[in-house]
């Protein structure tokens, strides 16, 4: 299973080869058969007697972070989508994307993609599954910019990347609180502690953050704003990602998360609300929509609010239904897309209004495309798969506890939304192939599409009618396990077609296509109200200024203190650690003065010091670069005396031949550089310049003076004493611990070193451009 | 004594400061090398002072300094020097480049 997971990771390491042959043979050709073989290896999980399988291999054991795979119905349910849409799409894209374009990049951020959403949806540890999360953003933002000379690309992968990442902080905050709380990182190991969970003060908050993460990846209201301008990408990135498996990240969450939350009242209300108002406004604002692939993308929306709405209704009904839209929503809107793309590819426009007639010109697309559709609307034929998703979707909607208003209100929501979507499923089909053609103005000669780029919604759609005609065909052995992994309560039952003209399920249905049919055909009428309500522009308008105004209030900041000036950078580090570590010293009562163990005094140290201290005061005042250099001498020959005193042979030789070294390369220099002027300065800034400076002596001192009288560790230097000969093989023990307990610290001590040497050639050999010219 | 050597650190550290503070870069690298030094006796008296002999094996003798401050010294005045001999090349150079020693009017400007 790991090696499934870092497939695709380890044949992006040869993207970027084989992409150099691409005008031979197609990159897309190799790749395809990675997501193709994984989905053969999963695909022999499927049987009624599935059993959950565990697989562990170690990462940061130390803080219980492994990755610790754990494939039960749920994952199977969404690693098979990934796989086998992905290799569809891969299938796809070798006929959408011609061998001009940067097939390397494409690629390996769709690989990239893949194994990371993989990961997520086998992930059992919550960090490594957050991992995994953000990688799935980061690919999602390379791809919504993949072509990144177009401006809107490039708004749109910020926007997705801004809005989906601030929903993965969110979420980890969830998964750390909850890690505190349970003690352990594992989402079974959580699920088993689901009492401990519930009652904690926490829960509210946690259930908050955890759905934030989710809400945004699955693009519900009012976050859904990233997903229409994401349609910048490429269109099978477009049916991949953005409908058949990233936006359904957030589903997988709360579905995987549902065993703990659903015996909570706040799960049932926000999670239900939200779906519903996701759903609602997705297929209201769907209609409106000009652009195909914005119709699809606010569809997405909808059909996304509608399987949120259905994990928070949370009843063994709902559950199973949100399981098999999850497949359905894939097969149907997965074709869809690419049939837009293959639209797109051949007429050179997606705009419907520029469309029409192209029946005609485009048979095998416009049979797909009915099929799609229709399924998509939820047409009551027994041969599409939409249809029964949606019907049971309006039986759980009944079966709710009619106790509290919301309730009784939510069977209502979904008709009205579902009446949207019959809506814009019509409009997207007889807007696009019946109807006067335009053919003359399009920016192409529209033709039917090359057979490859038919295969894959071929196969998708033909997904759609096997499953609707033989819905159970998929039911025990594969979906029931999906539902069982979400609510252990989830029985075995049939999915049948014809449930009775009185089934109130099958009422909701007609009542939806039948009103759907009247608004079609009167849609010029009515569409005058999007002109009252401005649709989603308001919450777009809060993104863009929101953004607006962190840029400008940031730059504002940086500019008060990045001023250019070194002085002023030196004063705000130094004046900041001075408060942060006496203040810390202060609170903590770090401050102690003790007397005791103390070496004696002797006036040879005494005299030594104070010609230290006379020559470090005198650095202040000498006006002559020669003094300068020789007082500095002073102070270094007498610091390497005091090493002396203090039985240091080997650091006070090496003081004094760095000390002679240096003053003979400061009087090699100083010819050199300009005379020391006078100081120039106001008594403010001099002022400011005292007051840190004798702030951080001081400061440094008390730092020494309380380390030296707490004796709250043993000395470690005791171990280097004993092993020095038994070890080093040396008496000296100073020189044992740097050419051989530290001898890498030397190592790269002597590698600074000769860098610096190298640089010092460099800045006096080479002479500048200028000189040059 | 310790204490003493503690208040010569400060000293030292405060002298640095209030060199590195200065515009003239010949001033600024005294300033680096006075900061050297005060870190070299504040980690020296860190292992107290004058305490045994020599870091170096002698029959006979048990009680030894602390080695491990003054391994750190030795690697630190080695690397200090090194600094000092590249800002000392840095100054001149850029001194010849700029015309001017002086920090304030080696600021770039807004296009840099």
């Amino acid at each position: 299973m790991i090696y499934a997971i870092f497939a695709p990771l380890f044949l992006a390491l040869f993207v970027p080869l084989l992409s150099r042959i691409k005008d031979k043979i197609h990159t897309g050709v190799f790749v395809f058969f990675i997501p193709f073989v994984i989905f053969l290896y999963f695909v022999r999980f499927i049987g009624n007697d599935f059993q959950p399988i565990r697989e562990t291999v170690n990462w940061i054991p130390s803080m219980g972070i492994n990755f610790d795979f754990y494939l039960d119905g749920l994952s199977l349910l969404f690693v098979l989508l990934i796989s086998g849409i992905g290799a569809l799409v891969v299938l796809y894209s070798v006929f959408y994307l011609s061998k001009s374009e940067k097939l390397g990049s494409f690629y390996v951020y769709l690989l990239m993609f893949m194994a990371a959403m993989l990961g997520v949806v086998l992930s059992d540890n919550v960090f490594v599954l957050y991992t995994f999360w953000e990688l799935t953003s980061i690919s999602s933002f390379l791809l919504i910019g993949y072509w990144n000379f177009k401006e809107r690309s490039r708004y749109g992968a910020q926007k997705s990347m801004l809005i989906t990442v601030f929903g993965g902080l969110s979420m980890l905050g969830g998964f750390i609180l909850l890690t505190i709380i349970t003690g352990t990182t594992s989402i079974q190991g959580m699920i088993g502690q689901v009492d401990v969970i519930l009652s904690s003060d926490y829960l509210l908050l946690i259930l908050v953050l955890i759905l934030l993460g989710a809400f945004t990846k699955s693009a519900q209201f009012p976050f859904h704003i990233w997903l229409p301008d994401a349609m910048e990408a490429p269109t099978p990135v477009s049916a991949y990602l953005h409908s058949a498996t990233m936006v359904k990240a957030g589903i997988y969450l709360v579905a995987r998360f549902s065993p703990i939350f659903s015996g909570y009242e706040w799960f049932f209300i926000i999670v239900s609300l939200v779906g519903l108002l996701t759903m609602l406004w997705g297929s209201y604002m769907a209609v409106r929509q000009t652009d195909l692939k914005a119709i699809l993308a606010f569809s997405t929306i909808s059909q996304l609010g509608m399987i949120m709405a259905m994990l928070g209704f949370g009843t063994e009904a709902a559950v199973f239904a949100a399981m098999f839209h999850i497949l359905n929503h894939a097969t149907f809107k997965g074709s869809l897309f690419m049939i837009t793309g293959i639209i797109d590819h051949e007429t050179g426009t997606r705009d419907i209004r520029k469309l029409g007639g192209l029946m005609t010109f485009m048979p095998m697309t416009a049979t797909l495309a009915l099929f799609g559709t229709f399924s998509m609307a939820g047409v009551p034929l027994p041969f599409l798969n939409g249809f029964y998703s949606k019907e049971l979707f309006f039986e759980s909607t009944l079966g709710l506890d009619g106790a509290n208003f919301l309730s009784q209100l939510i069977p209502y929501i979904a008709v009205i939304a579902s009446i949207f979507t019959f809506v814009y499923s019509m409009y997207y089909f007889f807007g696009v192939f019946t109807g006067p053609n335009h053919v003359g103005k399009l920016p192409k000669k529209p033709h039917e599409a090359p057979f490859g780029m038919l295969i894959a919604p071929i196969i998708l759609i033909l997904g759609v009618i096997l499953i609707g005609l033989f819905p159970n065909m998929v039911n025990a052995p594969f979906l029931q396990h999906a539902a069982e992994a979400v609510n252990s309560g989830v029985e075995y039952q049939e999915i049948y077609f014809w449930h009775g003209w009185t089934s109130p399920a099958f009422i909701m249905s007609l009542i939806v296509v039948g009103v759907g049919i009247i608004l079609f055909l009167t849609r010029k009428k009515w569409t005058g109200i999007y002109r009252v309500l401005p649709g989603n522009l308001s919450f777009n308008k809060v993104y863009d200024s929101l953004l607006k105004k962190v840029d400008t209030y940031s730059a504002g900041i940086t500019n008060v203190y990045m001023t250019g000036s070194l002085k002023t950078y030196m004063v705000l580090i130094l004046g900041a650690m001075f408060i942060v570590t006496i203040s810390f010293m202060l609170i903590t009562d770090g401050l102690t003065i003790s007397f005791d163990d103390i070496a004696e005094i002797t006036i040879l140290e005494v005299s030594v010091v104070i010609i230290i201290i006379i020559g470090a005061i005198a650095t202040l005042f000498t006006r002559s670069n020669l003094a300068l250099v020789l007082v500095t001498g002073i102070v270094g020959y007498g610091v390497s005396m005091l090493f002396a005193i203090y039985r240091a042979p080997d650091i006070a030789l090496t003081q004094l031949v760095v000390e002679t070294i240096s003053i003979a390369l400061f009087l090699l220099c100083f010819y050199h550089l300009p005379k020391l002027k006078k100081r120039e300065e106001s008594v403010g800034s001099k002022t400011v310049n005292i007051i840190i400076s004798v702030g951080f002596g001081l400061m440094m001192t008390l730092i020494g003076i309380s380390a030296h009288s707490t004796n709250w560790f043993a000395p470690i230097s005791d171990y280097f004493v004993e092993t020095s000969y038994t070890l080093g093989g040396g008496n000296n023990i100073v020189n044992v611990i740097l050419v051989d307990m530290r001898g890498l610290d030397t190592l790269f001590e002597i590698t600074v070193l000769g860098i610096a040497a190298l640089a010092i050639i460099g800045l006096i050999k080479l002479t500048s451009n200028k000189e040059a010219k | 004594m310790e204490i003493i050597i503690l208040i010569l650190a400060g000293v030292l550290f405060a002298t640095a400061i209030y060199n590195l503070l200065q515009k003239q870069l010949f001033r600024i690298i005294i300033g680096t090398v006075l900061l050297s030094h005060g870190a070299h006796l504040f980690i020296l008296t860190m292992g107290k002072l004058k305490r045994g002999q020599p870091p170096v094996l002698t029959d006979g003798v048990t009680d030894y300094s602390d080695p491990l401050p003054q391994a750190l010294i030795l690697t630190s005045i080695v690397i200090s020097f090194g600094i000092t001999a590249l800002l000392l090349v840095l100054a001149y150079r850029t001194t010849q480049e700029n015309k001017t020693d002086n920090m304030e009017e080696l600021r770039g400007n807004s296009n840099e």
